[in-house]
């Protein structure tokens, strides 16, 4: 992992004091709420439903075992409301249970941490009084909330493999933290149209997405053996999702900074004010196009000839890079390797269990003597990404006992081990089941991207936990969720699309009409992953369902795809090859609550 | 009238009279890179908001085309977004009226240093580290 300078830590710590002296004249009364609200988003916190939230920064999603401990102590002795409030809130989701056609709820937890889409951590039931406290607690382990919120460039993500993957081509790390660096407190950029989510890759597989970002980025190296970045830019869900446009082929590594320093000038002069559903950049991209990507290239030429100052030196690239240390090739010794596979088929022939653990929640590594890991935060009973304080504890002792002390937070909500040695598999997946976080439905229709939903958060139009829930009771059986194989299942519980129901193959949207739930259901999105296709946003299958019939949906779904598949074919396959029309007719003819209604 | 201790950025308060016929008012929606700034002793740039922020990036191109007069902020503006005018160019800041300028001072030392390069000027860090 990148580690962290005197500069870097102290850096932190300024920024926790700096948000202590804005809480405290908020306080006081001397920082009005508006004036307020920008500068406690851009360190992470809203104002939620019923208490504040927190969003940690985790830079390109890696966490030592140091800092995951820090984030169960607060979600142990912080993330928890006065029991009146938290009464009250209870009262308020019981109440729309009882409206027609929902869904019956899970009870709201407290506690615990929440994994994001954006590799960031969540905590729900913090009190304001005490956030300045919770900054200077994070900044001892150089961990802080900045600009994972507001209207600026947001925390940077990549790749869950980032330097471990086997089809990567560069290791992105480097360049994200270069960039992290650049973009944090960026004088010029804080007050931007809108949010500006970046991602990168290095890997020939897409796992950050990056088609569906402000920017998207991906190193690469051309024929000459040069190393450069494939930009894309005008990528975003909301409600208009648009795929990101290529807008550079190939951009010398070095001059990265200096490109992008032009992207977020131009979009910060010419982005929309007036309408904040149309500021982000993606809308500027398609109402200007090329005159967009031209005024791009005029001010990039201008920062040239200005002198480039940002122009990255190879000694800072190599400065940054020495902190990512891999271990040695050998570090399993090939004999204690050949061994250690041999018995782990053993065991698996052994154990079912373990066998499917294996095959789902495993993957291998650039180095042969190590393993991916990933262990699952979706299962019954708890909410898609929670962590319990315990579970947050436990994790950082899995992580030290096997993963050289690192977690990365991924894109879909769980913690993958990055360092397993191949001889530790077995006694991980003990120690993974013994914690509940070893369930093998990784990729699986279990394995569902879902928002907290309307059960946290204010901007919500509906809940996504309860359909979450309701999905992940009804397919609890392995063999059936094996059977089904790789399904993306995302859901959102508004058009802001948290949940990145836009790039599930199956994509559920919660929609509020007269102040009930109803959830919109699309079928063939893509996250541009090689499995899904290219990036797209799913079609709408028709008018919004109620809640209680979701389930009967999905299920109706995904009969029509047991049906039509030929042998060895993904979800997504059969639904590019037979089209939308019988899935289609399926969801429709399980409607119940809203058969009467010709459109809701 | 207050006057800031900071030689390179002056705090002003909200009665400050400002303009005059050397000086150019610049619109949010004006392009700097085609102002004819050679007679020119000051320019005002405007904060609609607080939160708008495109007078940022117009300060940032007028000092990168050489302009050495006065760049002010007017408007909303917020003893909060003091440092950030500052690292993009602004030399002066009319305060909103109900603003603390000696608590704005302050906020304006608050850090050390940071790592991207700016206007001021100052080199990004990793620049200055290999210096």
């Amino acid at each position: 992992m990148y580690q962290y300078t005197a500069f870097d830590q102290q850096f932190v710590r300024a920024r926790a004091a700096q948000y202590r002296d804005q809480l405290e004249r908020n306080l006081a009364g001397t920082l009005g709420d508006d004036e307020f609200r920008p500068l406690r988003l851009q360190n992470g916190w809203y104002i939620q439903r019923y208490a504040p939230m927190l969003r940690v920064a985790v830079p390109y999603g890696e966490l030592n075992s140091a800092q995951l401990r820090v984030l169960a102590t607060i979600a142990r002795d912080y993330d928890k409301p006065a029991t009146t409030l938290l009464n009250q809130a209870q009262k308020t989701q019981d109440k729309i249970d009882q409206q027609a056609g929902s869904q019956a709820a899970p009870r709201l937890t407290t506690q615990y941490g929440h994994f994001t889409t954006r590799q960031n951590v969540q905590f729900n039931w913090i009190k304001l009084e005490d956030s300045a406290d919770v900054m200077e607690l994070l900044a001892s382990v150089n961990l802080h909330g900045i600009q994972t919120s507001g209207n600026c460039i947001r925390n940077i993500t990549s790749d869950e493999r980032a330097g471990i993957a086997v089809d990567e081509v560069v290791d992105p790390r480097p360049y994200a933290e270069v960039l992290r660096q650049w973009s944090t407190l960026h004088p010029e950029f804080a007050y931007l149209p809108r949010k500006f989510k970046i991602a990168i890759t290095g890997s020939v597989e897409d796992r950050a997405a990056i088609l569906w970002h402000d920017v998207g980025l991906r190193v690469l190296s051309n024929a000459q053996g040069e190393i450069g970045f494939q930009v894309f830019v005008g990528g975003g869900m909301g409600r208009t999702p648009v795929i990101g446009t290529e807008i550079r082929a190939f951009l010398p590594w070095d001059q990265i900074i200096n490109y992008l320093e032009a992207v977020v000038r131009v979009y910060n002069a010419w982005g929309r004010r007036d309408n904040m559903y149309k500021a982000r950049i993606k809308i500027l991209v398609k109402a200007e196009g090329q005159r967009y990507i031209d005024e791009v290239e005029a001010e990039y030429q201008r920062i040239l000839a200005a002198g480039a100052q940002h122009t990255i030196p190879q000694a800072e690239l190599d400065r940054v890079r020495a902190c990512f240390v891999s271990p040695p090739v050998d570090l399993v010794p090939e004999a204690v390797q050949r061994v250690a596979e041999q018995s782990l088929l053993a065991q698996a022939r052994e154990d079912k269990g373990f066998a499917r653990w294996l095959q789902q929640n495993v993957t291998s590594h650039q180095n042969p003597g190590l393993r991916v890991v990933t262990l699952s935060f979706k299962r019954l009973g708890q909410a898609p990404g929670d962590a319990t304080a315990d579970q947050l504890q436990t994790s950082a002792d899995l992580a030290e006992a096997f993963s050289a002390g690192e977690v990365r937070v991924n894109h879909d909500q769980n913690l993958v081990l990055p360092w397993v040695r191949v001889d530790q598999l077995f006694a991980l997946w003990k120690a993974a089941s013994a914690a509940g976080l070893a369930k093998a439905n990784i990729h699986l229709l279990s394995d569902m991207i879902a928002c907290p939903g309307g059960d946290y958060c204010a901007l919500a139009n509906a809940r996504s936990l309860p359909i979450a829930a309701a999905i992940t009771e009804r397919y609890q059986d392995l063999d059936e969720l094996f059977d089904l194989g790789d399904i993306d299942l995302h859901i959102s519980g508004c058009i802001n699309s948290c949940g990145h129901h836009h790039s599930g193959h199956i994509g559920i949207l919660g929609v509020d009409k007269d102040g009930q739930e109803w959830y919109q259901v699309t079928l063939g999105g893509s996250d541009g992953s090689a499995l899904s296709g290219a990036a797209k946003p799913g079609k709408v299958v028709g008018p919004s369902f109620a809640a209680a019939e979701v389930v009967d949906v999905i299920e109706a779904v995904l009969d029509v795809y047991k049906d039509q598949r030929e042998s060895g074919e993904h979800f997504a396959r059969t639904l590019e090859r037979v089209g939308m029309d019988p899935f289609k007719a399926a969801a429709n003819a399980a409607r119940q609550a809203t058969a009467r209604i010709a459109t809701v | 009238m207050s006057s800031s201790m900071n030689p390179t950025f002056e705090i002003l308060s909200a009665d400050t009279p400002t303009g005059g016929s050397d000086w150019l008012s610049l619109g949010n929606d004006a392009d700097p890179n085609a102002v004819d700034l050679q007679t020119l002793a000051g320019v005002t740039l405007h904060f609609p908001k607080f939160s708008d922020g495109r007078a940022f990036s117009q300060a940032v191109i007028l000092r990168r085309r050489g302009f050495a007069g006065d760049i002010r902020a007017l408007g909303d503006v917020l003893i909060d977004q003091l440092l950030q005018m500052q690292r993009c160019g602004f030399s002066s800041a009319v305060l909103r009226a109900d603003q603390d300028a000696a608590h704005g001072q302050r906020l304006m030392q608050h850090y050390s240093g940071f790592y991207q390069g700016d206007i001021r000027p100052t080199a990004p860090r990793f620049a200055q580290a290999l210096a």
